[in-house]
């Protein structure tokens, strides 16, 4: 169980990534940040990179830090940075409270944020915090920068918009207003694996009825993903047991659930109805 | 926490001292098959398909390979039962021309590194022809299914029946006859370690030293030598520390064959590590069964009549040395469990199929037939309208030795006291109550019972009453006390993770005045012990302890008639003790060390009357005896998602006489973790082309420390005349109880739906199935 041979590169700055990966990627480079997902797969040799750039000593993309009105997160920026809230606010707690599950400690303390991003599992928690906070990602290239909304960017399982040459150099979170409330609940076999299906949910509340809901679903789909379905549901309702239940429903009826030999798609919808009305009670608490 | 019926006093047995073992192996310092180096590595090419025929071979320019052609002089594995309708279907070291599942062996490369190894093997292309797999048992006892070994029919390999004469009369007195129809879906024992082998030549005695990591040294070097067809004596084979076993490791691996074979062809040395995937696809499963059981009983609830058919899927393959008949007739024997049933009338089959093949693991078949009798006793206790416990009552035995409705001879035990423990300890009505009240509130709590025997220490007899040519009986131990006066008990049994170092040195301790911390355990190493079977069974500390406790008998013997000589007092007015012979009710004493020197250095002082040395020997052969226990499990099931929350776990438990009460708890712990994982977690699944999706630990899911929760244990001290050290066994009792009580709590949890689940592992995806299909699911999952 040893990877197959392969070249490490180790860049020392953003620029020096990018001409390797312009270089590399087409000879089946990519790029190792923390590496807990692609060196189990290499180590399997479900994945053979011929080359691997290593970003983990390039100066600067470890940046965790408010800018203007959003959260920058570096693409070296381990998950273990979000066990205490990194801003104050709702982000800083809503971010704390999903790390935790997140796989096991060890695992935290080298997994990074953008790596979780760019493998794009749809299982993975950071995906759908990206994609129920609306994240915008910054992508770099020799060809230069773009940035790319999280919905543009997550296109499947294990599989992003970026191109052969381009890498994922920072997530950008929008801070989230004082009065946001939100909640998340995971399902998984054991503590720490998988999740079969997340839903975390945010939203204010204003004059005691929902406003700006936000209601994703992870791990159901090919990828993590808003359901407006649902968030149309709880859109200028006032909070309640029933309304949690039909958001609930309708996250249940909109998504096209994955399926496996052991999962079915009634299943894998009896558990967004269970987790979307779960977070929801939990954005009470 | 542990509650303990028996205080310890002043001897050294029934008291938890720490393990002997222990500063090693959590220091770093223990010594692992893989932490050897070698001069070649070696990585198999496995099979990535279930059934076919190997066509070609390619191998790049100067890959150093070896295949089947090259071992054409080595006997295939071809273990024997002479009973049971056996047939003997062997097993080539490496595929030859046919592979049988996906996994199997069919090239060995060999490299300086692991990693060149690797990097070989992976450039090996293997063409082989596709057949059709057989995966499922019932598949392939179909009429047209294709055979998976041409001499067998229907590709059943061994089958059993026994039928208790005027079954049927019996059968038609029955008040009521309850039927479970249930599987039990395939595992892996997934130890720690997974396997690893170090073959090593050496020039100047021709001789081979194979450290592996194996349950059962001497088997080992039997089988290796019979099918190279060397003498015994040109292989040593060492177990070194292990990193559990749990009867993965005491079935002959065909890869440690291939090494040995190897090291003598290079006359160098040569090593395998198994990884976790191999040890997933390729290694040993177990416990994939079908099991229909029907009970009859009358008015009373008393159980009159089992009729039962056990199809276990025994893979591709007969393991060595028990063969595959160890699943499907341990279950035909045991499977009447621990209640009182005259007539019995059951059929067991193991049957092959294209899949890896099985080999015994912790509790062998009685985690399954003990989840399916006693789910056969809870539907019982529902039609009856009854608790299961009081269902329970009326039928467990209580008179000893009891005679099984299929021969076997129950010693005294406390099958009744246990579950009347566990009842208290439980509170069994405080628990209806909070139930109740939790049901109203839409919460689903159940609480299972599993009473259960656990035969131990079964000597000779017991193995060949199975047909086996090799009978695993007895247990010799070689006790030496040196001239320093340090003790040396050299074993045949071999534990990896028991604590027999420990338990048997304070049996030793006991008799010969020493402390346990100058008593040397050897173990695992044929070089150094005495010929015997290994560690498996839950058998060690019967066999092993009850020769020690032999031969201990004998040195004391000794050291007392040399005090005698040098204290001039009477044998029998001396006591050993703390390293010194003393006489009683005076300051005279003689410590052990000088007369251990005096027995080899000093001879002459005993004119003759006392053999020089002090080495003596002790062998056990016993007739088996039986632990028992009460499991009981409290889970809450999440109706929404199916999932099942282990709230509580407790055992009531008697193992005869406890040696080393926080060992004996150790082995409980371990055993229920397993046994939880089984009932919960634990499944290796095919799919239809024979692939296995379950090859990671992300897939397969033991459970962790997160899915056990808190295991309370009671004991009950029953002394048997069975086992001369008064200790029965209880390696396995904690995995064949705990599967039992938690689908029981499961099903006691969700009775208001009507419906049984009679699988394992119980998932949520299959409970909320069940669910699904009962009709009564609340709409919004909240209220019943």
């Amino acid at each position: 169980m040893k990877p197959a041979p392969f070249t490490r590169h180790v860049p020392r700055t953003v620029d020096e990534v990018v001409s390797a990966l312009a270089e590399f990627a087409p000879l089946d480079g990519r790029i190792l940040a923390g590496g807990q997902s692609l060196v189990p797969i290499m180590a399997f040799r479900m994945a053979r990179p011929a080359h691997l750039i290593d970003i983990n000593e390039v100066e600067g993309l470890d940046r965790l830090a408010v800018d203007g009105d959003y959260l920058s997160i570096g693409a070296r920026v381990r998950h273990g940075a979000f066990h205490k809230p990194v801003i104050d606010g709702p982000l800083g707690k809503l971010l704390a409270f999903v790390v935790s599950h997140i796989a096991h400690y060890p695992i935290r303390m080298r997994g990074t944020f953008c790596g979780s991003l760019a493998h794009a599992d749809p299982a993975s928690e950071w995906c759908l915090v990206a994609a129920t906070l609306d994240a915008q990602l910054v992508v770099k290239s020799v060809r230069g920068e773009r940035i790319v909304p999280v919905t543009d960017f997550l296109e499947g399982i294990m599989s992003t918009s970026l191109a052969e040459d381009e890498f994922l150099a920072e997530a950008r979170l929008p801070l989230l207003p004082d009065d946001t409330k939100f909640g998340f609940y995971e399902f998984s076999r054991r503590a720490g694996d998988f999740a079969m299906s997340a839903a975390l949910v945010t939203y204010r509340l204003v004059d005691g009825v929902i406003a700006d809901a936000h209601v994703g679903i992870g791990g159901a789909e090919d990828r993590a993903r808003r359901i407006t379905e649902a968030e149309d549901v709880l859109n200028g309702q006032a909070p309640s047991p029933e309304l949690f239940v039909a958001a609930g429903e309708a996250a249940a009826n909109a998504i096209e659930p994955l399926e496996d030999i052991q999962t079915t798609a009634e299943y894998r919808c009896d558990l967004v109805r269970a987790v979307t009305r779960r977070a929801l009670e939990r954005s009470l608490q | 926490m542990t509650v303990h019926t028996k205080g310890s006093g002043t001897t050294w047995v029934g008291r938890s001292i720490r393990r002997l073992e222990d500063p090693a192996l959590v220091t770093g310092r223990g010594r692992f098959t893989a932490d050897m180096p070698a001069t070649h590595w070696v990585r198999f090419v496995r099979s990535g398909v279930a059934a076919g025929t190997i066509k070609n071979i390619t191998a790049p320019e100067g890959a150093s390979i070896v295949t089947a052609k090259d071992l054409a002089k080595l006997k295939p594995i071809r273990p024997m039962l002479s009973k049971f309708n056996y047939v003997a279907v062997g097993q080539p070291i490496l595929a030859d021309g046919v592979v049988r599942f996906t996994g199997e062996s069919i090239a060995a490369v060999y490299a300086p590194s692991k990693d060149q190894a690797e990097d070989i093997a992976d450039q090996i292309e293997v063409e082989i022809s596709e057949g059709a797999p057989l995966i499922d048992a019932m598949d392939a006892l179909a009429g047209d299914a294709p055979l998976v070994h041409a001499d067998t029919k229907h590709n059943v390999i061994v089958e059993g029946r026994i039928a208790t004469p005027g079954f049927e009369d019996v059968w038609k007195t029955a008040h009521k006859v309850l039927h479970v129809e249930a599987r039990s879906h395939r595992q892996n024992a997934t130890p720690m370690e997974a396997r690893a082998g170090h073959a090593a030549y050496d020039g100047s005695t021709g001789r081979v030293t194979l450290t592996c990591t194996t349950q059962m040294p001497h088997l080992t070097r039997t089988a290796v030598c019979d099918i190279l067809g060397i003498p015994e004596s040109d292989l040593r084979v060492v177990a070194p520390d292990v990193g559990g076993g749990f009867g993965q490791k005491m079935s002959l691996a065909p890869e440690y064959v291939l090494l040995v074979w190897l090291a003598r062809k290079l006359r160098s040395s040569v090593a395998w590590t198994e990884d976790r995937r191999e040890n997933l696809i390729a290694s040993f499963h177990s416990r994939d069964q079908h099991v229909q059981l029907e009970g009859a009983f009358d008015k009373s609830g008393k159980l009159l009549a089992l009729r039962g058919d056990i199809v276990a899927n025994i893979g591709a393959y007969s393991c060595f040395p028990t063969t595959c008949g160890v699943e499907p007739l341990m279950a035909l024997a045991e499977l009447p469990g621990p209640y009182d049933v005259r007539a019995y009338d059951c059929r067991s089959r193991g049957v092959m199929t294209n899949t890896c093949p099985m080999a015994p693991y912790r509790g062998v078949s009685r985690p399954v037939i003990t989840f399916v009798l006693e789910r056969l006793m809870d539907k019982a206790a529902a039609a009856f309208g009854i608790e299961p416990t009081e269902l329970r009552r009326r039928n467990l035995i209580d008179k000893f030795p009891y005679t099984s409705a299929t021969g076997l001879v129950f010693d005294d035990g406390s099958y009744k006291e246990t579950m009347e423990m566990a009842i208290k300890a439980i509170d069994l009505d405080a628990f209806r109550k909070r139930q109740k009240t939790a049901r109203d509130a839409g919460r689903y709590l159940g609480i299972g019972f599993a009473t259960f025997s656990e035969r131990t220490g079964y000597g000779s007899p017991a193995f060949a009453a199975r047909g086996m040519e090799i009978t695993p009986g007895f247990e010799t131990v070689y006790l030496t006390i040196d001239p320093s006066g340090f003790v040396e008990a050299r074993i045949g049994s071999s534990p990896h993770g028991q604590g027999l170092r420990t338990s048997l040195a304070q049996i030793i301790a006991d008799e010969i005045g020493i402390d346990p911390e100058f008593i040397k355990v050897v173990h695992g190493d044929t070089d150094r012990s005495p010929y015997g079977w290994g560690t498996f069974a839950s058998r060690s500390l019967v066999l092993s302890g009850g020769a020690s406790l032999l031969a201990a008998q004998k040195i004391r013997a000794k050291l007392l008639k040399m005090a005698s000589h040098f204290l001039e007092a009477a044998p029998e007015d001396i006591t050993l003790q703390s390293g010194s012979a003393h006489v009683i009710g005076t300051d005279r004493s003689v410590t052990i060390a000088s007369m251990a020197r005096a027995a080899y250095h000093q001879t002459h002082i005993f004119k003759g009357e006392i053999e020089p040395g002090l080495t003596e020997t002790g062998t056990y052969d016993p007739s088996g005896t039986f632990s028992n226990a009460c499991h009981v499990a409290i889970v809450e099931v999440d109706i929404e998602t199916g999932r099942v929350e282990m709230e509580k776990f407790l055992v009531a438990e008697d193992a005869g006489l406890i040696i080393n009460p926080m060992i004996a708890d150790g082995q409980v712990h371990g055993g229920v973790a397993q046994g939880i994982g089984n009932a919960l977690l634990e499944e290796i699944i095919y799919d239809e082309t024979g692939n296995i999706l379950t090859s990671t630990l992300a897939d397969f899911l033991p459970p962790t420390t997160r899915e056990i929760p808190e295991i309370e244990l009671h004991h009950v001290e029953t002394l048997t005349g069975n086992s001369i050290t008064k200790a029965k066994g209880l390696g396995e009792g904690g995995a064949i109880g705990a599967p039992a009580a938690v689908i029981s709590a499961i099903n006691d949890a969700l009775s208001p739906f009507g419906i049984s689940i009679d699988e394992m592992p119980a998932t949520p995806q299959r409970i909320r199935a069940a669910l699904r299909s009962s009709g009564k699911l609340p709409s919004n999952g909240k209220t019943a």
